[in-house]
């Protein structure tokens, strides 16, 4: 019986460990900035699990294996513990775990404790239920003025564009996202309803969008392409369709686009996501 | 402490009528039955929705007749719409954390050998004990009622439907995770299906059930601290007591907070408070006045420092279960008893500290989440101290491979499979691409979840032959559990690997996206793995039934372990000790003990003149002595 526990322990860690290490599926290519020191901070942090999972589980395996009562005369050894051991697995565990935790502040802290550097491509978002709506400055880089209570989805205003005020003239409000390869975009999160989350897989980046808060955030997106964008918080009914797409142009393409009137620019994105295709996800 | 001077207080006869017996008892092992009847059944629904949720994922659009037949309004013509999905998540979660993890453990097993094994009558407060026990059940019907007033238009419609907070109907329960966020769930009707009567019934029977867990831990606390037999130092408890002192403790500190939140949430939703529900929300292009300068982030402070400690509440038992089965079954003493004391301490302390791992990306300051990262990560030290200490332990044993000990294995490579994914999402930055995936769906199930009832099922099959006089079948037991351990594992390991890609939890469909399209067939094979573990678990309840009739039986020590519940007959008497309260003499395990004519010596073996002393470990300190 002891035999047959440390083996099935044994497959099921192999069959577990084999299942990261062949990466059949793994992230999706990552097109962010920030990205490569995160998947490197999650390939060391990986491998640590790893080896901790492994080390404990091999070894439950052979002391189930080694220690069980095989119907000797000699009882089993007599001890309460150990003091040394107990302080030495305490302080090298202390530091392995503390050590991840610090060293992974660095990829938050790129993109949480600096402010957007002056510059960034800045896009309003305000989701809700079931729907992105991203505002876009226009030519003016000024956003113009919203108020809820102006909202009016009959008549496509989903964010409650004032037209009174002078800013809005040029501003547009689509439900894709364009953003420049290779600039710093900053993103001012808004929620009309309920809690919506921000999740481009390929970005390596989520961030809730709260009712009543504006959540500034930045990051910068560097391989053109069309990307998924989903909802990753529940918001309701059709949560798992709230979906749109990130599109990420090449910056003299971006300008362009948001040289445009609404009217164009809606035909422009219809183009460009036919123009660019998903990535090639593995099957 | 003077025993004698509380005699009094708990002191009560033996009821002779049935009802007083087996119903509105005032015994503290009928209640614990109680609680695992009342687990039992839980987990049944609990386990039917899983697999309704995977039938869903697997074969979405499929129509399956018979859910057609059960819920007209939730699946028409079989097929499951998204809201009834969303509201299989809700329940499964609330039903599962709340009336499964919480009671089974605590209530349950805690309730019937935690005064048994310091040598006590009964709870401090039998009346209380019997009072937390049906409150818990009302919240349990409650949380039932949820689905039938929320999904069915005629009882919606009703006179008492609307005024619970009506129904959409168009759904079968309340929609909105066990988390509840606001202002998804506090804004009612406008947030969509599922946020009327059920969300209101939903609020009250989590708030009832933080009543009911509150009477329990007070009158935990009390019994531990104030009924131990003369001779039981704290240090001579079995670990098993620790463990449900501690997670007395957290329950203490830690629902008091969610019953408040859960009031909070009530009144926005009902007398037009904005507690949590921010100004100029609009739906469907109409804003809502009613409210005014709530923080939705507010509700998750509040929930996640409640939610936080319930993790550790659900499965410090389980350690505390399994630090006993594993000592027991290795004829070996716990190695490291004073070490799994602090670990013990040193989880529960730190349980408080780290709720916002939950909110990382919630908008919260990003210089706190640097605070609970770090924080969370340490919390991980203890949990290894736990688990070298297993292993300690069961070094140099002579391990016998029974039902109990098979399971308790399983919890100590559950909870090492499970806990050791918090190294990545507690780290802020790596939780950017993992929070609300499957990677955490597969991370708190395995370790919260399965890792928990691993150390129940093992606690059931150790005491059983106590509770009932009768062992549980030994064949069918190991069926359970060779089926079960490889049917976790293939159900959760998969579930990181989705994260990874991306799959975000709480979707009734995963048709939408194309990145997702790759894991169809790791959906599916989870599904089929699901779906063999949960038939297996039918195997248990089975011998669990037949066992308490036909089971072979079982004498007053049948494992030949120490503590204090094995001096005693099977079942134990009605005052547990048939008048005469044990004394206790030495630590909790002490097995093996050199020159001792058995291998194990009971707690209440007085020591002899001349021979040798024993419960002196060679590394110098007494973990057992006072």
């Amino acid at each position: 019986m002891g035999r047959a526990l440390a083996v099935i322990i044994w497959i099921l860690t192999l069959g577990s460990v084999s299942l990261f290490f062949v990466k059949k599926w793994w992230f999706p290519e990552a097109i962010s900035s920030h990205a490569a020191a995160l998947d490197r901070q999650f390939m060391l942090t990986i491998i640590v699990v790893g080896i901790a999972f492994t080390a404990a589980q091999v070894g439950l395996g052979y002391v189930v294996w080694k220690f069980r009562d095989r119907g000797q005369s000699d009882r089993a050894v007599y001890t309460h513990g150990s003091n040394r051991l107990e302080v030495i697995w305490t302080v090298v565990t202390a530091i392995i775990f503390i050590g991840l935790a610090v060293m992974g502040q660095t990829v938050w802290a790129s993109l949480h404790f600096n402010k957007a550097p002056v510059g960034s491509f800045q896009v309003e978002v305000v989701a809700q239920q079931f729907q992105w709506n991203f505002h876009y400055p226009g030519k003016d880089a000024v956003f113009g003025r919203t108020d809820p209570s102006m909202i009016d989805d009959s008549a496509l205003n989903y964010i409650g564009l004032d037209s009174t005020d002078p800013n809005t003239k040029d501003d547009v409000v689509h439900s894709v996202i364009a953003v420049p390869a290779g600039q710093p975009v900053e993103l001012l999160l808004r929620s009309r309803d309920v809690i919506h989350n921000f999740w481009v897989p390929q970005l390596r980046f989520k961030q809730d969008l709260v009712p009543g808060m504006v959540i500034r955030v930045h990051f910068t997106a560097n391989r053109p392409g069309k990307y998924e964008l989903a909802c990753a918080e529940l918001c309701g009914q059709f949560h798992f369709r709230m979906k749109s797409f990130m599109l990420v142009l090449p910056p003299e393409e971006h300008q362009a686009l948001m040289a445009l009137s609404q009217d164009q620019f809606q035909t422009k994105v219809t183009e460009l996501l036919t123009k660019y295709e998903l990535p090639a996800y593995q099957q | 402490m003077s025993v004698e001077t509380h005699e009094a207080v708990h002191r009560h006869p033996a009821p002779t009528s049935f009802i007083r017996k087996y119903i509105f008892s005032l015994d503290h092992k009928v209640i614990g039955i109680q609680y695992i009847i009342l687990a039992l059944a839980a987990v049944l629904v609990g386990m039917t929705m899983s697999v309704l949720m995977r039938l869903n994922l697997s074969w979405p659009g499929t129509s399956w007749s018979i859910l057609g037949t059960l819920f007209p309004t939730g699946a028409p013509g079989g097929i499951m719409n998204p809201d009834f999905y969303l509201s299989l998540v809700t329940m499964h979660g609330t039903i599962m954390v709340f009336f499964v993890l919480t009671t089974a453990p605590q209530g349950g097993f805690g309730n019937y050998f935690l005064p048994i094994q310091i040598g006590a009558e009964d709870m401090a407060f039998p009346v209380l004990n019997m009072m937390s026990f049906w409150v818990t059940l009302l919240g349990f019907l409650v949380i039932l009622s949820a689905i039938f007033v929320e999904g069915n238009t005629t009882i919606a419609n009703s006179a008492l439907g609307l005024w619970l907070g009506g129904g959409s109907g168009a759904t079968v329960g309340p929609i909105g995770g066990w988390t509840g966020y606001a202002p998804l769930s506090a804004v009612g009707a406008p947030a969509g299906p599922g946020q009327g009567a059920g969300m209101n019934l939903w609020i009250i029977s989590i708030a009832i059930f933080c009543v009911g867990s509150l009477l329990g831990a007070l009158n935990f606390i009390t019994t531990l601290l104030n009924m131990r037999t003369r001779g039981m130092t704290l240090m001579r408890m079995p670990l098993t007591c620790w463990a449900w002192f501690t997670t007395a403790v957290l329950a203490l500190l830690s629902f008091p907070v969610l019953l408040g939140a859960g009031i909070l949430l009530l009144l926005d939703r009902t007398v037009g408070t904005s507690f949590f529900v921010p100004g100029g929300l609009v739906f469907g292009s109409s804003v809502l006045t009613s409210h005014t300068g709530g923080s939705p982030i507010l509700w998750q402070h509040l929930f996640w420092f409640f939610g936080h400690p319930e993790v550790y509440i659900a499965i410090l038992p389980g350690m505390g279960a399994t630090s006993h089965i594993l000592s027991t079954f290795a004829r070996k003493p716990v190695f490291g008893y004073r070490a799994m004391v602090f670990a013990i301490f040193a989880i529960g302390l730190l349980g408080f500290f780290v709720w916002g791992h939950h909110m990382f990306i919630s908008g919260m300051s990003p210089y706190s989440a640097m605070t609970f990262s770090i924080l969370t990560l340490s919390i991980g030290v203890p949990s290894a101290v736990k688990t070298f200490n297993w292993l300690g332990t069961l070094w140099g044993a002579k391990i016998r491979f029974q039902t109990p000990m098979l399971f308790a294995i399983g919890f100590v490579s559950l909870f090492v499979a499970g806990g050791i994914t918090g190294l990545v999402l507690g780290q802020s930055s790596l939780d950017l691409p993992m929070h609300d995936t499957y990677f955490v769906l597969a991370h708190f199930h395995l370790v919260m979840g399965v890792a928990s009832i691993f150390g129940m099922f093992a606690a059931i099959y150790f005491w059983f032959p106590k509770m009932f006089g009768r062992f549980l079948n030994e064949r069918l037991g190991q069926l359970h559990f060779w089926i079960t351990l490889v049917g976790v594992y293939c159900i959760f390991v998969p579930m990181h690997t989705m994260g990874i890609v991306g799959m975000p939890r709480r979707y009734a469909q995963f048709t939408e996206y194309r990145f997702l399209d790759s894991l169809h067939p790791l959906v599916v094979f989870v599904s089929i793995a699901a779906i063999i573990t949960v038939l297996t678990q039918l195997v248990f309840y089975f011998n669990l039934i037949w066992s308490v009739f036909k089971g072979k039986r079982a004498g007053a020590n049948p494992w030949e372990a120490t503590t204090l519940e094995w001096i005693t007959d099977s079942p134990p008497p009605h005052d547990n000790f048939a008048g005469v309260l044990p004394v206790v003499y030495r630590g909790p395990y002490e097995f093996a003990v050199p020159g001792a004519p058995n291998d194990y010596l009971m707690q209440t073996e007085p020591d002899v003149e001349g021979a040798p002393v024993t419960g002196v470990p060679d590394n110098g300190h007494n973990g057992h002595k006072h």
